[in-house]
C-alpha cells in the first residue's frame, strides 16, 4: 500500500475527463431555455479533471485502506461487530425494495409494507414490548424517542418529572439524549459487583423521577440479577423504565426486556441485526412500548385492515410526532428483516448463545494476563483492566495500537469509564475458534512485549499506513477545509 | 508520583485551592487530575460575577478521550477566569499549580472555615492512593 495519497482535488489536470458518453441521440436544447437563470451556475463546478484508471485506482487505494468486519476480526465491545451476511444485501437490492419511493400510493407497495408491519411485530415478540415504530435512524435517535414519550406520559397526566437516573457504567448516549429530550441526569454508583444497587436506587428516586435508563446485561457484560426488585423500586416511585437494547445480543430468545419489567426499549438493528455499520451508518433504532406508551408513539406506523391490506397508520392523536423523514431508514430494516427470516426464532437463540459462550471461552484464555475486575460468567462481552502494565510504562492505549501490527481491530478501550485502563471486549458469536485464537495469542504476545520489550508496544502501531495521528491538537486546532489547486 | 503541594488545600474532586487575598481562593485541578485525563482541548468556565457553590459543578474540561465537570470547591462568586486556557488548554497539562489556574472566587463567609472542610496534602496523596 502506498504510504502518500494525494486528495483527487490535487490530481486534476486540465481537458482530463474521466467518463466517455454516447452520441446525444435527442434533440439538444440550451440549458438557460429550460432552467430559470437564477438556479444556473455562473461558473462551473470545480470537479477534479483526471483520467478514469485514476479514479479507479484513487478509490481502490483509499478502500485498502479501510478496516472493517469484511477484512477481520472487530472485537469492539458493545458495538456487536458480528459478520453481515451477504444474502441481507441481495434481498435488499430486490426491485421491489430498492426501485419504490415512500410516497408511492400504498397499493403499490404491498410487499414494502407487509415486511414492516412483520418487522414491527417480530422486534415486539423478541423483546416483549407490545407496539413498535421503525423510525428512528439510530440508537442514540431510539434513546431519544423514547424519552420524548416518557416525557409526553408524564405530561398527559400533569406530572411534573424533570429527572433521568443512569448507571455510572451507562453507555455516553444514554445521559446525552436525556438532556436533548429536556431532562436533567442523575448518576448512581455501582456496586462491587458491577451492578445497580437497588438501596443506592431506592434513595435516588422520587417524585420528580421520569425514568431510569439500563441496558442488560450491562456495559460490563454482566446481566442486571436484581432487574424486577429495580423494576419495582422505579415504577412504585411513578417512574418509566428504559431498555437500551445495545447489548440485545446476549439474550435473543433467552430473556425479554418486556418481562424484566422494561416500559420503552429501543434495539441497534446495526448490531444484533447484522445490518452493516462501522463507517457511520445508516442505522436503525425502533423503539418498542408497552401499551402504556403506545398512545405517544412516532407516527405514522403500519398497519394492516382486515382484507390483510397494509397501509400508513396515522391515527395516534397524541404521538410525538415524526421523528425521521419518510419511514426511517428502509434499506436497513429490509437487511434486518432478511437476517430474522434466515435464522428465525431458534437461530436468534442460538447466535446469544454462541455469542456469550465466546465471549466467556476469550475472557477465560486472557484473564491470566490481565486484571478482571468482575470476575465470573459474563454475556456476550467482558471487561479487563490493562493496570499491571503500568509498571513497564504500557497503558491500555499502546495495547491497542499494538493489535494493529497483528491485523485485529483493538477492543474498545477507556469505558465504561468505573474501570481502570479498560479494554472491553466483544467477540460476536460470527467468529471462528481459530480467530478467537490468534487474537488470544495475539494479546497474550503483547503482554510478554510489555514486560521484555515495552517500547515496542509504545511505539505501536509500525506496519500501518497511518501511525498514531496528534488527536489533541486536531481537537485544539481543528483544520475544517482546505483549497487544492 | 505525581505532583503534591504541601501548601494548597484539595478536593476530593481533584481541585486545588489556594487563598491569594484575602476572601479571594485560586483553583485549579492538579497534578494527577491532569496525567489522568490526559492532554487537555478545551476548557468551559463560568463567567466572572458568576455565583458558584462548593461540591457544585461549575464548569467542563475535556481532553481527547472525555469531558469532566469541574466543582467549585469553596462557595462565592468568580471574580476572575483564566482567559489564557482559551488558546492554550495545554497549560492545564504542563502547569496545573501555576499558568494552568482556572479561576479565582471571592469566598462567601469565612473563607478559612471554607478552606478547612478541603483535605490537607496529606489526605489527598492518601485519597489518590500515593502515600
Amino acid at each position: 500500500m502506498k504510504r502518500e495519497k494525494a486528495l483527487i482535488f490535487e490530481m486534476t489536470k486540465p481537458g482530463r475527463v474521466a467518463y466517455s458518453l454516447p452520441e446525444c441521440d435527442v434533440p439538444e436544447i440550451d440549458v438557460s431555455s429550460a432552467i430559470p437563470s437564477e438556479y444556473l451556475r455562473s461558473e462551473p463546478a470545480e470537479l477534479p479533471e483526471v483520467y478514469e484508471v485514476d479514479v479507479i485506482r484513487h478509490y481502490t487505494e483509499l478502500s485498502r485502506r479501510n478496516f472493517g468486519v469484511d477484512n477481520g476480526f472487530y472485537p469492539l465491545g458493545s458495538c456487536t461487530m458480528k459478520y453481515n451476511p451477504k444474502i441481507n444485501e441481495d434481498v435488499a437490492r430486490f426491485p421491489g425494495f430498492a426501485k419504490i419511493h415512500p410516497y408511492q400510493p400504498e397499493e403499490s407497495v404491498q410487499g414494502a409494507l407487509e415486511l414492516l408491519y412483520t418487522l414491527q411485530n417480530d422486534l415486539a415478540a423478541l423483546t416483549g414490548m407490545d407496539r413498535v415504530s421503525l423510525q428512528p435512524a439510530a440508537g442514540a435517535h431510539g434513546e431519544w424517542t423514547g424519552l420524548m414519550m416518557i416525557r409526553a406520559y408524564h405530561e398527559s397526566r400533569g406530572e411534573k418529572r424533570t429527572k433521568v437516573i443512569v448507571p455510572d457504567s451507562s453507555h455516553g448516549t444514554n445521559p446525552a439524549s436525556a438532556a436533548v429530550a429536556g431532562f436533567e441526569t442523575v448518576t448512581i454508583p455501582s456496586n462491587a459487583e458491577g451492578l445497580v444497587d437497588p438501596d443506592a436506587l431506592r434513595e435516588a428516586v422520587g417524585p420528580d423521577t421520569a425514568a431510569l435508563m439500563l441496558t442488560n446485561p450491562n456495559t460490563l457484560g454482566l446481566f442486571e440479577k436484581h432487574i424486577l426488585e429495580i423494576a419495582d423500586i422505579v415504577h412504585e416511585a411513578g417512574g418509566l423504565l428504559y431498555y437500551d437494547g445495545a447489548n440485545s445480543n446476549a439474550i435473543m430468545g433467552i430473556a425479554r426486556p418486556g418481562d424484566m419489567g422494561f416500559d420503552v426499549v429501543h434495539l441497534n438493528l446495526h448490531k444484533t441485526m447484522s445490518t452493516p455499520h462501522g463507517g457511520g451508518g445508516p442505522g436503525a433504532g425502533p423503539v418498542g412500548v408497552k401499551e402504556i406508551l403506545a398512545p405517544f408513539l412516532p407516527k405514522p406506523v403500519v398497519g394492516r385492515r382486515e382484507d390483510g391490506t397494509y397501509y400508513w397508520d396515522w391515527d395516534i392523536p397524541q404521538s410525538i410526532g415524526r421523528v425521521k423523514a419518510y419511514c426511517g431508514n428502509f434499506g436497513i430494516l429490509v437487511r434486518a428483516y432478511a437476517y430474522i427470516r434466515s435464522l428465525g426464532p431458534e437461530g436468534l437463540r442460538r447466535v446469544s448463545e454462541l455469542a456469550v459462550l465466546n465471549a466467556n471461552y476469550v475472557r477465560s484464555r486472557l484473564a491470566p494476563y490481565f486484571d478482571v475486575p468482575y470476575p465470573g460468567i459474563c454475556k456476550h462481552q467482558f471487561v479487563l483492566s490493562g493496570k499491571r502494565l503500568k509498571a513497564h510504562g504500557v497503558r491500555t492505549l499502546d495495547v491497542a495500537k499494538r493489535l494493529l501490527d497483528f491485523g485485529f481491530h483493538p477492543p474498545t478501550i477507556y469505558f465504561p469509564l468505573n474501570v481502570e485502563e479498560c479494554i472491553m471486549i466483544e467477540p460476536t458469536e460470527t467468529e471462528s475458534k481459530e480467530t478467537l485464537d490468534a487474537f488470544i495469542e495475539a494479546m497474550i504476545q503483547i503482554v510478554r512485549e510489555a514486560e521484555t520489550d515495552p517500547e515496542l508496544v509504545t511505539g505501536a502501531p509500525h506496519t500501518t499506513v497511518v501511525k498514531r495521528l496528534d488527536e489533541a491538537t486536531a481537537a485544539r486546532r481543528p483544520v475544517l477545509n482546505c483549497t487544492c489547486g | 508520583m505525581s505532583e503534591i503541594k504541601p501548601e494548597l488545600r484539595y478536593s476530593e474532586e481533584h481541585e486545588w485551592a489556594l487563598p491569594v487575598n484575602g476572601r479571594i481562593v485560586r483553583v485549579g485541578i492538579t497534578d494527577f487530575a491532569q496525567d489522568q485525563l490526559g492532554d487537555i482541548v478545551f476548557v468551559e468556565l463560568p463567567e466572572a460575577g458568576a455565583r458558584v457553590t462548593a461540591g457544585e459543578s461549575m464548569g467542563t474540561i475535556e481532553s481527547v478521550k472525555t469531558v469532566s465537570e469541574l466543582y467549585a470547591p469553596v462557595t462565592g462568586t468568580v471574580v476572575a477566569v483564566n482567559e489564557k486556557l482559551l488558546d492554550s488548554p495545554e497549560l492545564v497539562n504542563q502547569e496545573p499549580y501555576g499558568a494552568g489556574w482556572l479561576v479565582e472566587i471571592e469566598a462567601e463567609g469565612d473563607v478559612e472555615e471554607a478552606l478547612g472542610r478541603l483535605l490537607t496534602a496529606d489526605r489527598y496523596r492518601e485519597m489518590i492512593g500515593e502515600s
